[in-house]
């Protein structure tokens, strides 16, 4: 009866009776993702438009023509020669300090969700369940509540207002996120793979590096984009913990839009902008492409 | 002595005991087959040989030294998963080599041993493929490669068979016997699959929730099974365990069979095990094998005790080498193995022929055999 009953739409769809209501369903759902698409990267567009005109373009109002004295200038001052708070550096120092910040943070944050994934599904212990319980926790709390208590901490530690501070807030804030993603991802690891290499002979850290690892790829580019974006794109730590060398980007992006001296240079602001945007952007386009499916195959018979 | 000696073990998880004062021992070069139905504790004894699970009581010995507390790698032992546990990452030559690797074997000897393994098994020129490249023959070829190549003193098999399709496992449990006639290592092999643990093994245990059953050679479970478990599990088709009543025939004990609406068959009972005079007047439950209920013209000619009985044929299943049919005794489906140009026809009554000398009787409450 069930089958009966469930068949009969799926046979009817494949009848040529029906193929011209398809046709038009899809060219409406198209038309839709069209549109979506266009709203979705028009703001991308007007930045991109009106950081390649010189002011009086842009004072004119039209906003979404296309430049027609297309200009770099507003790209190179706010590189090097904007002014951000009371000096005229441009936006490059402050992008230093955030490629300062991001990579180790992403790099501890992700080995560290490593080892937390192995240990929680390979090594389990009594109590593993409510270790791991714990550190999901912590992807709930939000960051106001910790300002406070983490700024105590830098300051005991003597990280307060310097580089290796942020990256360990960003370290400490990263880990629920990191260890989830690894434990999910670990907990379908065939366990008798790590049961073979003990046979073998291999060491914790041998298992892990030689055979835990390498399989790796998928998750392990999921954590990096998803810890560098947030943590490139983190204004909260920034603003509160940074000292005066250690601001990042983002950070900076504001004091230049805030700081103009009487004009506001929307070109300028416009390109800082994009330029602040860009490193999450280039994460996106090159881990993408190692997004490789199926790196698993083939190790235990499904 | 014996090689392998599991003495008195005891495992738990949390409160759940899984293994319940197991005593099981194999010699050197012997065949030891764990059989039993999913969850009834083998492989997690199997684990427990290999060390992978630590153990709650008891004591592991291999070779006559304690391995309680040794890791897995130090026991001398090699395993083959049930589900190959191929490293992914590697190469066929790097699986089998990484043991070696670890150790720090010079690479020279390493390709050395790795050659001699592939040249063994066959899969010389898998060498350089990686695991997701194999077909599922080749990828067990590997696995057991991967254990050939520590030479050790006791193999460890966990299902490996379980993962081919039919006429592959045939193959390659010819090709695992040939291997242990010839290196004469030490097999410990778990299977739920019984023929496979009467073809291999020199010695079987069968387990049952948690519990050893019964522990001995291929033909003394198959022939002398202590509880209906065993009976039951060994064997296929299995064993016909009927409901019957031991009577006070004419010439000593008989055995009485319902057999629906007509009336009862009375089995003359020539050689009945001592213990069952007790059991005059009272139900007993009579375990007789397919190849032992059969037409009178194919019954073994030597049997000490035949008997026979004309019974209502409900079904025949040719099978080619052999033909079943099935009755209904005791007020159960019965199979009888026939030969296979039998003349015997679904819905008649024909004559079969009762082999009482390789029956069995157990006892209804306890289960147990009666002896």
């Amino acid at each position: 009866m069930t089958t009966a009953a469930t068949e009969t739409p799926l046979a009817a769809s494949r009848t040529p009776s029906t193929l011209a209501p398809n046709r038009l369903a899809r060219a409406l759902i198209y038309t839709a993702l069209i549109l979506f698409a266009v709203y979705y990267l028009l703001p991308l567009y007007v930045m991109l438009v009106n950081s390649l005109k010189p002011l009086g373009e842009i004072r004119q109002g039209d906003m979404l023509s296309l430049p027609l004295a297309t200009t770099v200038e507003p790209w190179l001052k706010a590189w090097s020669t904007a002014q951000i708070g009371v000096q005229p550096t441009g936006l490059k120092p402050y992008f230093m300090n955030s490629i300062l910040m991001v990579v180790p943070a992403v790099f501890i944050s992700t080995v560290l969700g490593a080892l937390n994934g192995y240990v929680l599904t390979k090594w389990t212990f009594r109590g593993a369940g409510v270790v791991f319980g714990v550190m999901l926790l912590a992807c709930f709390i939000p960051f106001q509540i910790v300002l406070i208590p983490m700024a105590r901490m830098l300051g005991l530690l003597g990280l307060a207002g310097t580089i290796p501070g942020l990256v360990l807030v960003h370290v400490v804030y990263g880990l629920g996120f990191t260890t989830l993603f690894f434990r999910n991802y670990y907990a379908a690891f065939p366990s008798e793979l790590v049961r073979a290499a003990q046979i073998d002979g291999a060491s914790f850290f041998q298992i892990f590096r030689r055979i835990l690892l390498p399989s790796s790829g998928p998750i392990i580019v999921v954590t990096v984009i998803w810890q560098f974006t947030n943590i490139w794109n983190d204004f909260l730590f920034g603003a509160s913990f940074a000292g005066v060398d250690s601001i990042p980007v983002t950070v900076a992006l504001n004091n230049l839009v805030s700081s103009s001296t009487g004009v506001k240079e929307y070109n300028v602001h416009f390109a800082g902008a994009i330029m602040a945007a860009l490193p999450t952007l280039i994460v996106y386009i090159v881990s993408g492409r190692y997004f490789v499916r199926g790196l698993m195959a083939g190790a235990v018979k499904g | 002595m014996s090689f392998l000696q599991i003495i008195d073990l005891e495992k738990s998880f949390g409160n759940v005991e899984v293994l319940k004062r197991i005593n099981l021992e194999i010699e050197e070069g012997g065949f030891l087959v764990l059989v039993g139905p999913s969850g009834c504790g083998k492989s997690t004894l199997l684990n427990t040989i290999a060390g992978l699970e630590p153990i709650t009581a008891g004591e592991i010995r291999i070779g006559g030294r304690r391995v309680n507390e040794l890791h897995p790698s130090k026991r001398d032992i090699a395993m083959v998963f049930q589900s190959y546990a191929l490293y992914p990452n590697m190469t066929v030559a790097q699986n089998i080599g990484f043991g070696m690797e670890i150790r720090g074997v010079p690479k020279a000897e390493r390709e050395a041993a790795i050659a001699r393994v592939a040249e063994t098994l066959q899969i010389g020129p898998l060498l350089s493929r990686k695991p997701s490249q194999l077909s599922g023959g080749q990828r067990q070829r590997v696995a057991m490669g991967r254990a050939l190549v520590r030479d050790p003193q006791v193999f460890l098999f966990d299902e490996p068979l379980s993962n081919l399709d039919a006429k592959l496992r045939v193959d390659m449990r010819t090709e695992i016997k040939r291997l242990h006639q010839r290196m004469g290592t030490t097999i410990v092999y778990v299977t739920h699959d019984q023929i496979e643990a009467m073809t291999l093994a020199s010695k079987i245990a069968v387990l049952k929730d948690g519990v050893l059953q019964q522990f001995g050679t291929p033909a003394e479970i198959y022939n002398n099974p202590v509880n209906t478990f065993v009976a039951d599990f060994m064997g296929s088709p299995a064993m016909n365990l009927i409901p019957a009543k031991i009577t006070n025939g004419s010439a000593g004990l008989a055995l009485d069979l319902e057999r629906g609406a007509a009336p009862p068959i009375s089995l003359p009972l020539a050689h009945p095990p001592a213990g069952l005079v007790a059991y005059k007047g009272r139900d007993v439950i009579f375990g007789v094998r397919p190849e032992a209920l059969t037409d009178p013209e194919g019954a073994d000619r030597n049997a000490v005790s035949l008997a026979h009985a004309d019974c209502f044929i409900e079904v025949v299943e040719p099978a080619g080498s052999d033909t079943f049919a099935v009755t209904h005794l005791g007020g159960k489906g019965v199979i009888a193995r026939l030969r296979a140009d039998a003349n015997i026809a679904p819905g008649t009554t024909a004559p079969l022929a009762f082999n009482l000398s390789k029956s069995v009787f157990f006892d209804p409450e306890t289960e147990s055999r009666i002896l």
